[in-house]
C-alpha cells in the first residue's frame, strides 16, 4: 500500500515547512515580547511624562518594525503551505483546522494591522491616549493570534471534539469548545507566548548591556533594563511552570514524543531522568540490544516525577510503547504497535467497505462496515504505516534539542535572578563580565526556542496529526523538482532578508535613540 | 434551501467579500508599480512609498484572512487550488515575502541590497500580486485541469485527494487568454485605485498633474481588458449542476445566471458604475479627490458580483476540465454544518473590524502627506 509515494518527496515537503517555521520562529516571540516592553514603557512615558520612556519607547519600536515586517511575511507562507504542500491534510483535518486559522485573520491579524499603523506613524495624528491604547491593541493582536494558530497547532498534537465522517471522507468538527480550550491548546500558548516575553526580556537586556559597556545612553539602558529584567524573571520563572505542566500533558497524550525527547528507550517505574548523556551511534533500531547512551548523567525517579507527577511512577519507553503489554493508568493492557498498525488496516478496509456498499445501495452492509470503521477509527491512522520502527521518532535530535530547550530556561532564570539582585546596587554598570554575559545571552535565547519547536513538531513524528494522519500521507501530488525548486527559492529570499535584517539591526542599534528634540 | 445550505451561499458570500476587498487593497500594489514612473523625484518617490505604506498591511491581512476563510468554509478548494495550482500561488507568495519587508528595508541604513533595489521588489509585487490574483479568480469561470477523488485516500497507490493534471501546476492559467485578460485588467485597475488613492493622499500639485493626465489612458486600457473579459465570459458556454448533481455544459451560463440573479446583476452594474463614477470625477474635476472612495466601492461591489455569478445558481465555482464532475461546487467542497455554523458566529464580528478600521483609517488620514510631514519626520517614516 502506498509504495509509490516517494520518501524523499515527503522530506522535501517537510523541509520547506520546517525551514519556513523555523524562519518565523526567528521573529515571532520578540514581537510577543518587545511588544509588551514597548507597552509598559508608552505607558510610564504616559503617566510620567518623562521624556526618556518616549525616547526609549520609539528606539526599541525601530528594532520590532524591523523584526515585524519579516515575522508577517514568513507567517503568510505558512499559512499557504497548508493548502500547496498538505493538500490531503487541508482536505482530511480542514473542517477542523481551518476554523482558527480564519480566526486568527478576522478576530487579531486584522487589529494588530490596524493598530500598528497607528502606533508606528500616529504619534502626530491621534491623541497620547488613543496612541497608547494603540500600542496595547497591536501587542493583544500579536498575542489573540499567536493562540488561534496554538489552538491549530495543539489540535495536530492532541486531536480532539471531531468525529470522522465516512461520507465525506474527512473528520469533522462536532466540539468547538474542546478545540479552542483544550488543555493542550492551553499549555501550549502559555508555554510559547511566555517563551516569546523571556526572549523579548533577553534581548533589551543584552542590548541595554552593549550601551552600558558603550558608556552610552545610561539612563535609558538602565530604564530598559528595569523593566525587561522584571518581564524576564517573570517569564522565566512561569516558563519553568508552564513547561512542568506541557511535559505531563504530553506524557498522556504523546507518550512516544516523551519517550523521545528524554531518550527513554526501556521504560518502568521510578524511573530516573537523564541530565546528560551522547548518544550510541551504533544503535540502529528501538529493540537492537545496543545501549542507547555512550555516557550519560542521570537523577533518580526524577522522569517519573516530572512526566506523571508521582515519584514511583511507571513511564513506558519507546520498546514498551512499540511492544505494549504494559498496564495503562485506566487498568487496562497497553496494545502493541503491531496490534495497532493491524486495527488501524482493518479500519482502513471497513472504510473502503462501507464506500463500497453505499454506492451499491447495500444499507446492511454500509451499516455493519461503519460499526466497525467507528470501533477501529482511534487507530485509524496506524493503518498507513507499514513498520512499527517508524512510530519512532528521531531520538537522538529530540533528546539533544530537549536539553538545549530546557537548559537555556534554567539559565535564564539564573541570568534574571543576577541581573534582578545585581540591577539595583550601585556598581552596576561597572561589572563588565556581566554585561558581556548579557549581550551574548541574546544568542542563547533564540537557540533555545528554536530548540523548542524542533521538539515539538520532530516529537510528533510520523504524524501530521498524531495517530490520526501520517505525514507521509499528508501530501500534495507535485513532483519532486517542484518542491525542491521552491524549497531553494525561500531558503534564498528568507535567508537574503534575514542577513538584510540583521545588518539594520545592528546599524540602528549602533545609531542609538534619537536625540530628544527629534522625538517631539 | 435548507440551512446548510444557506451558510454554503452565506460563506461563498463572506468569500466574495474578501476577495472585493482584496482587489480594492490592491491600490497599495497598483501605486507601487508607478514608484519610478509617477515619482520623477526623490521627494515624490518618498511620498508614494510612504502614502501606502500605513495600509499594505490591510492587503496583506485581507490575503491571509482570505485564505483562512476559504480553508475554513471550503476546504476542498483550498486543498485543490493551493495544492493543484502550486506555481500560481507560490509566485504569488514570492512576490508578497518581497513586500513585506521592503516598505521596513528600503530606506534604512545597512539595508544591504540598496534602497532602489527594495522599491523594485515593491514594483515586482505590485505588478505580479494583481495580475496573478486577476489570472486565478478568471479560473474560477474558465475552469482547471485536475481531478478530485476522494476514494483515492483508501484505494490508491497515490493516496491524494485532488490531483492537478497539468505538469506546469497553475503556470497554464496563464496561457488561457480569458484569464489572461482578467489579469491584466486587475493590474490596470490597482494602478488607477493607486492614482486615486494618491490625488486622495498626497499634497503635490506636480504629482497630481501627472496622474490626472495620465489616467484616462489607463482607464482605456483596463476597460479595454475588462469589458473584453467580461463579454467574452458571458458569450462562453458555461459550468452548470444539474438537478441529477452531475456536471454540465451550459451556452451562456454567465449571461444566464445575471438574469436569474437580478440582485447581483444590479450589485454588479453598480460596482462598475461606482468605479467609472470615480474615475470620471478624477479626470474631468480637477478639485474632486474623493474618486478612490466611489471608485473602491465600486471596485468591492464588481468584484463581489462577478463571485457570486461563479458560484451561485447552480455554478460549479471552481470548475475541471479534466474532468467534469470533479468540479468543485458550493455542495462538495464546503466545511460541515458544525464548522460553518461555528464560523458564521465569529464572522458576526466583521462589522466591527470594518468599523474599527474605518475609524482608524479616517483618524490616518484625516490630512495629505506632503513633502513638510516627509521632512518633520524623518525618522518615522519610511
Amino acid at each position: 500500500m502506498f509504495d509509490i509515494l516517494d520518501p524523499a518527496f515527503v522530506d522535501w515537503s517537510r523541509a520547506q515547512f520546517a525551514m519556513t517555521a523555523m524562519y518565523h520562529w526567528i521573529f515571532v516571540p520578540l514581537t510577543l515580547g518587545l511588544g509588551l516592553i514597548l507597552g509598559v514603557m508608552e505607558t510610564l512615558y504616559y503617566r510620567t511624562h518623562n521624556e526618556m520612556w518616549l525616547r526609549a519607547e520609539k528606539f526599541w519600536m525601530k528594532l520590532f518594525g524591523i523584526n515585524f515586517c519579516i515575522g508577517i511575511a514568513t507567517g503568510l507562507i505558512l499559512e499557504f503551505e497548508f493548502g500547496t504542500n498538505w493538500s490531503n491534510y487541508s482536505w482530511f483535518v480542514g473542517d477542523i483546522f481551518g476554523a482558527p486559522l480564519a480566526i486568527e485573520g478576522i478576530v487579531a491579524f486584522f487589529l494588530e494591522a490596524t493598530f500598528i499603523a497607528v502606533m508606528f506613524f500616529g504619534w502626530k495624528k491621534v491623541g497620547p491616549k488613543f496612541h497608547l491604547a494603540s500600542t496595547w491593541l497591536t501587542w493583544v493582536g500579536a498575542t489573540l493570534s499567536a493562540w488561534w494558530i496554538l489552538v491549530a497547532n495543539a489540535w495536530m498534537q492532541h486531536p480532539v471534539g471531531m468525529k470522522f465522517n465516512p461520507d465525506t471522507m474527512r473528520n469533522e468538527m462536532y466540539n468547538f469548545a474542546a478545540v479552542a480550550l483544550s488543555p493542550t491548546a492551553v499549555n501550549k500558548f502559555l508555554h510559547t507566548v511566555i517563551s516569546g516575553w523571556l526572549l523579548g526580556a533577553v534581548f533589551v537586556v543584552g542590548i541595554s548591556c552593549w550601551f552600558l559597556l558603550k558608556n552610552r545612553e545610561k539612563p535609558l539602558a538602565l530604564g530598559s533594563m528595569k523593566i525587561a529584567t522584571i518581564v524576564g524573571l517573570a517569564a522565566a520563572l512561569f516558563s519553568l511552570y508552564s513547561g512542568d505542566r506541557s511535559g505531563y500533558e504530553i506524557a498522556q497524550t504523546q507518550p512516544m514524543k516523551l519517550a523521545a525527547f528524554e531518550g527513554e528507550y526501556q521504560g518502568g517505574a521510578d524511573r530516573p531522568f537523564v541530565l546528560f548523556g551522547i548518544f550510541n551511534p551504533n544503535k540502529k533500531a528501538p529493540n537492537d540490544k545496543v545501549d542507547p547512551y555512550l555516557c550519560k548523567i542521570e537523577i533518580p525517579k526524577l522522569l517519573s516525577l516530572l512526566s506523571m507527577h508521582q515519584l514511583h511512577a511507571y513511564v513506558p519507553g519507546i520498546n514498551d510503547l512499540l511492544n505494549g503489554g504494559y498496564k495503562l493508568p485506566n487498568g487496562s493492557k497497553a496494545l502493541s504497535a503491531q496490534d495497532k498498525i493491524a486495527i488501524g488496516k482493518t479500519s482502513i478496509k471497513a472504510l473502503d467497505a462501507y464506500r463500497a456498499a453505499s454506492k451499491a445501495g447495500d444499507k446492511d452492509g454500509a451499516l455493519i462496515a461503519k460499526v466497525v470503521m467507528e470501533k477501529t477509527m482511534p487507530y485509524f491512522g496506524y493503518g498507513f504505516i507499514k513498520s512499527p520502527n517508524d512510530l519512532v521518532p528521531n531520538v537522538p535530535l529530540n533528546f539533544y534539542a530537549f536539553r538545549v530547550m530546557v537548559g537555556v530556561g534554567f539559565y535564564f532564570i539564573l541570568f534574571f535572578i543576577v541581573f534582578t539582585v545585581l540591577l539595583f546596587k550601585k556598581n552596576f554598570i561597572e561589572k563588565r563580565w556581566l554585561m558581556w554575559v548579557g549581550l551574548y545571552s541574546i544568542i542563547l535565547v533564540y537557540i533555545g526556542g528554536e530548540a523548542g519547536w524542533v521538539v515539538a513538531e520532530t516529537g510528533r513524528q510520523p504524524w501530521s496529526i498524531q495517530d490520526l494522519l501520517p505525514t507521509a500521507v499528508s501530501i500534495s501530488k507535485l513532483n519532486i523538482g517542484n518542491v525542491e525548486a521552491s524549497f531553494f527559492i525561500f531558503l534564498t529570499i528568507f535567508t537574503v532578508l534575514l542577513i538584510a535584517g540583521i545588518c539594520i539591526m545592528v546599524k540602528a542599534i549602533k545609531k542609538g535613540p534619537e536625540p530628544q528634540s527629534l522625538n517631539n | 434551501m435548507s440551512t446548510y445550505e444557506i451558510l454554503q451561499h452565506y460563506w461563498w458570500a463572506i468569500i466574495s467579500l474578501l476577495g472585493g476587498l482584496l482587489v480594492f487593497l490592491f491600490f497599495v500594489q497598483g501605486g507601487n508599480t508607478m514608484i519610478f514612473s509617477l515619482g520623477k523625484t526623490e521627494e515624490q518617490r518618498r511620498l508614494i512609498v510612504n502614502s501606502t505604506g500605513n495600509k499594505w498591511e490591510f492587503t496583506f491581512t485581507t490575503l491571509v484572512t482570505f485564505g483562512g476563510a476559504a480553508f475554513a468554509s471550503f476546504p476542498l478548494f483550498y486543498s485543490t487550488s493551493f495544492g493543484g495550482a502550486y506555481w500560481a500561488w507560490m509566485i504569488i507568495l514570492f512576490s508578497f515575502v518581497l513586500q513585506a519587508v521592503s516598505y521596513e528595508f528600503q530606506n534604512k541604513i545597512g539595508n544591504l541590497l540598496g534602497t532602489k533595489t527594495y522599491r523594485i521588489f515593491l514594483t515586482i509585487n505590485g505588478v505580479i500580486g494583481p495580475l496573478f490574483v486577476g489570472v486565478a479568480v478568471a479560473s474560477f469561470f474558465t475552469g482547471s485541469q485536475f481531478i478530485v477523488n476522494k476514494t483515492n485516500f483508501i484505494e490508491s497507490q497515490m493516496p491524494v485527494i485532488s490531483q492537478w493534471t497539468n505538469p506546469l501546476h497553475g503556470l497554464e492559467l496563464v496561457e488561457v487568454l480569458n484569464n489572461l485578460l482578467l489579469g491584466v485588467a486587475v493590474l490596470f485597475l490597482s494602478r488607477i485605485l493607486g492614482m486615486l488613492y494618491f490625488v486622495n493622499n498626497i499634497k503635490d500639485i506636480d504629482l497630481e498633474k501627472h496622474i490626472r493626465k495620465n489616467l484616462p489612458i489607463e482607464t482605456v486600457i483596463f476597460l479595454i481588458f475588462f469589458l473584453s473579459f467580461f463579454i467574452r465570459i458571458l458569450r462562453t458556454i458555461g459550468f452548470t449542476v444539474m438537478p441529477s448533481g452531475e456536471i454540465a455544459m451550459e451556452s451562456y451560463k454567465y449571461f444566464h445566471n445575471m438574469i436569474a440573479m437580478p440582485v447581483v446583476s444590479i450589485i454588479f452594474i453598480i460596482g462598475v458604475i461606482g468605479v467609472l463614477f470615480g474615475i470620471l470625477g478624477t479626470i474631468y474635476n480637477k478639485s474632486f479627490n474623493k474618486g478612490i472612495w466611489y471608485s473602491g466601492i465600486g471596485t468591492v461591489l464588481t468584484v463581489f458580483g462577478l463571485l457570486l455569478l461563479a458560484g451561485y445558481n447552480n455554478t460549479p465555482y471552481y470548475p475541471s476540465t479534466t474532468d467534469l464532475q470533479s468540479s468543485l461546487t458550493l455542495q462538495n467542497s464546503c466545511s460541515s454544518f458544525f464548522t460553518l455554523k461555528v464560523m458564521s458566529w465569529v464572522s458576526v464580528l466583521i462589522p466591527i473590524v470594518l468599523v474599527y478600521i474605518f475609524y482608524v483609517w479616517r483618524k490616518m488620514n484625516a490630512k495629505q502627506i506632503d513633502s513638510e510631514e516627509l521632512k518633520q519626520n524623518k525618522e518615522e517614516l519610511y
